[in-house]
């Protein structure tokens, strides 16, 4: 049998079974619109390909990772020290773990900026919002894991505002600590929320996201149709592949370059083993994508009336997590037009805030 | 403008009702009478508020004697109800031991308080001099204060650690107080140099000794030439141990010299350095000639410190750069510092005086100095493998985007370009 034969048998065989030829035409048929935002719809792709990276890395990691307090640190010592390029794997492992969340901000800005979670992508929008959670669920979970000074007493810090929620608080934080303080017991269960409850929740709301997006096609903003409307022209369309994916894979690669450049040249340092028994070190504060509540509600007095500071600045931040989730639903009105200065300048400011208080929470 | 007598009577008085309930339960007609005085004679009552004794519930009475019960003064201060008046200077340490010298009294109040302070006292320079009717040496009240004396943990205590020094120093370097015992006034001076006051005023270090560490406290008296090291070495064990067995022990006792501070100093305990063994400043050279033996082993000595400091320095150098460069190198650092440590013990080795003895530490931490060097190395090698590989990596990706471009330009190029 010819080569042409065999592969037209293979083919038929996958064919049969899986459909592939329905999956081709789809993938023939797909297009995004081309206009002067189209480079913004790549930062979506780039959070994946990092999201991808970090399920590779941390498998890697696994392999010598041990989480009890006494054996942690030294493991992720000995794989930057002994294992052949355990460095590399364990840099590219934090570093993307940051480089996604940057993307993941950038990504939601730039749905925001370009209106693509107008109706009907509502449920678009909000399973990206909980990807996002999921994301700072994992770099939460995942700072502790190397049980160094600076990630046990910021874990501290972090599960100490989790007790100050009223009612559920105290329970909140035992839950999380999985006892009084943090210790043993809060590295294996960080452990074990950031190697299995996060990924299994974040693979199946990344279909749901994933799904959600091809089903509703690429957003347009509404002044990109409003503009060919008026020329009475169609919009410009590239074929997603291989045209959209081949320009897609290229900002992968660059990625895939400012990450191997970031790990080799500045290798995420692993700092002093944690010792509980220790007094905090000064200047103790979270990464820096935390850094703007935590700068926050270092600026609230500790009582603001006869409400404790900490409970009023945690308030403040679950309403405005709420009301940001909930855009969709008060970004058009009740007559269904675009209340769009709200929206850009509610962003502006959420963005102004977060820089600004992120870069206060850095340098003060 | 208030009258003067009006203000001192008012605070008099209000310093009377912020006495504790119980002393006011207790009448004391002498702080009653005396707060509402002038002077000299009002001084008492308003320092007595603070005074330990007070609080421990003893009055005026317990010290002067006399009836504190009596409103009249006739009748307090009678002679034949026990008044003694002023205490005479030379019977204030007896009057004080009255009470410090009675463990049952004394243990009812801080069980582990010592009882032997008269007794100390007795065996002091002060004591002595103070036996002979010399009225002008310390007792008990110059340096504890009279009337307002605080526990010795009291901040505010002459007495306490951080102003030991100072209250010495009221009489001790006082010209005219010492012109007629023939005895130096720059001893505190001296000591505010040294490295103990360093670490005393400057660290907050109650552990640092001050005057009463080496002279004692109840008991003062100058430590003699034969028993310096012995002083030192209550807090310096080790350098004592050597020093004993040291050729310089007995050649010192010999003339007459008193070990540690011949080379230290006694109150202006500088901040040693290994400057000290050779060159200009060196200590070893107001004894040894250069050509001498001793000298040559000075010599010696300082320079196998020398040749342990550098290759130590050049390996905290080359680490401090591998760190800085991301390298993970905290095994070599730690290892690093036991080098660091192996200096530490040849410089106290020098106390030996023996040549053999600073070359085993040395010879120790320059083995440790050259295996951290060569971590370094290894680690400034993988720092520019890692460098190389990423170079190669950013070449390759570089060219898979041109690969990639050209890629696209040739689709487009064939008509599947962008289409309305």
């Amino acid at each position: 049998m010819s080569n042409s034969g065999i592969k037209r048998r293979v083919g038929g065989w996958f064919e049969e079974r899986l459909g592939l030829d329905s999956i081709r035409q789809f993938a023939a048929h797909k297009t995004v619109p081309v206009h002067s935002a189209t480079y913004w719809y790549y930062f979506g792709g780039i959070t994946l390909f990092l999201f991808v990276i970090q399920v590779l890395t941390g498998v890697l990691l696994l392999l010598y990772y041990r989480p009890t307090p006494a054996e942690a640190y030294e493991s992720v010592q000995f794989i930057v020290t002994r294992v052949q390029f355990g460095w590399l794997v364990r840099s590219i492992h934090s570093w993307s773990a940051n480089l996604m969340i940057l993307t993941a901000f950038i990504h939601m800005f730039s749905v925001v900026f370009l209106r693509a979670f107008r109706r009907p992508r509502e449920l678009t929008w909000l399973s990206g919002v909980a990807l996002l959670g999921l994301a700072l669920g994992f770099g939460f979970s995942g700072y502790l894991l190397p049980w160094n000074t600076v990630s046990y007493f910021a874990t501290k810090v972090g599960t100490d505002m989790a007790a100050s929620v009223p009612l559920v608080g105290s329970h909140l934080a035992r839950f999380l600590r999985g006892g009084e303080d943090v210790g043993g017991a809060t590295l294996t269960r960080f452990f074990g929320f950031h190697v299995a409850v996060l990924p299994g929740l974040t693979s199946l709301l990344l279909l749901v996201h994933l799904g959600l997006v091809q089903k509703f096609g690429i957003s347009l903003p509404p002044w990109v149709e409003t503009l060919y409307r008026g020329r009475e022209k169609n919009i410009p369309q590239m074929p997603f592949f291989p045209n959209f994916f081949l320009r897609e894979l290229m900002a992968w690669y660059v990625a895939l370059g400012v990450l191997g450049s970031l790990a080799a040249i500045f290798p995420w340092e692993l700092g002093e083993k944690a010792d509980p028994f220790a007094s905090a070190p000064a200047g103790i504060r979270p990464e820096w994508y935390f850094l703007a509540p935590f700068y926050t509600l270092k600026l609230i007095p500790s009582h603001v009336g006869f409400v404790e500071g900490e409970l009023l600045g945690l308030f403040g931040f679950a309403l405005l997590a709420i009301g940001w989730t909930a855009l969709p639903f008060w970004a058009t009105n009740q007559q269904g037009a675009d209340r769009a200065r709200l929206v850009t300048g509610t962003a502006i400011a959420l963005l102004a805030y977060l820089v600004t208080f992120s870069l206060l929470g850095y340098w003060r | 403008m208030i009258p003067q007598t009006v203000f001192r009577n008012s605070l008099a008085s209000i310093l009377f009702l912020l006495l504790p309930i119980e002393v006011l339960e207790a009448k004391d007609s002498c702080v009653e009478c005396h707060g509402a005085m002038e002077g000299n004679l009002q001084a008492p009552a308003l320092g007595f508020p603070t005074d330990v004794h007070q609080h421990r519930g003893f009055g005026c009475a317990d010290c002067h004697g006399g009836d504190r019960n009596q409103d009249d003064p006739e009748l307090a201060m009678s002679r034949a109800r026990g008044f003694l008046g002023k205490i005479k200077r030379t019977a204030v340490p007896q009057l004080c031991a009255r009470c410090h010298s009675d463990a049952d009294l004394i243990h009812k109040f801080k069980p582990q308080q010592r009882v032997d302070q008269l007794a100390q006292y007795r065996t002091s320079v002060h004591g002595k001099k103070l036996a002979a009717g010399d009225e002008a040496v310390a007792n008990c009240v110059d340096c504890h204060s009279v009337h307002n004396i605080r526990e010795v943990r009291d901040p505010l205590s002459p007495v306490h650690p951080l102003n030991l020094p100072e209250t010495c120093a009221r009489c001790h370097a006082n010209q005219t107080h010492m012109a007629k015992y023939k005895i130096e006034t720059n001893q505190f001076q001296d000591y505010r140099k040294s490295v103990h006051w360093e670490a005393l005023a400057k660290r907050g270090d109650l552990s640092a000794p001050s005057c009463a560490s080496c002279h004692g406290n109840h008991g003062a008296t100058p430590p003699q030439v034969g028993s310096v090291a012995a002083v030192c070495g209550t807090c310096h064990t080790l350098f004592e141990e050597l020093y004993n067995k040291s050729p310089h022990k007995p050649v010192f006792a010999s003339m007459g010299m008193g070990g540690c501070v011949v080379c230290h100093s006694n109150h202006a305990v500088l901040a040693p350095s290994d400057d000290m063994l050779s060159g200009n400043t060196a200590v070893c050279a107001q004894c040894h000639e250069p050509s001498s033996a001793g000298g040559k082993a000075a010599a010696e000595m300082a320079q196998s410190i020398g040749n342990l400091k550098a290759e130590l320095n050049r390996s905290e150098v080359i680490l401090t750069r591998a760190r800085r460069s991301g390298m993970e190198v905290s095994e070599a650092l730690l290892e690093l510092r036991e080098g660091q440590e192996a200096l530490v013990k040849a410089r106290v080795a020098v106390h030996a005086f023996q040549i053999s003895s600073v070359s085993k530490p040395v010879s120790e931490g320059i083995a440790i100095s050259r295996e951290t060097y060569r971590a370094g190395e290894s680690a400034m090698k993988e720092r520019g493998f890692r460098r190389v590989g990423l170079a190669i990596s950013l070449l390759a990706i570089v060219a898979t985007l041109a690969g990639i471009g050209l890629a696209i330009r040739s689709i487009e190029g064939k008509g599947q370009e962008t289409h309305e």
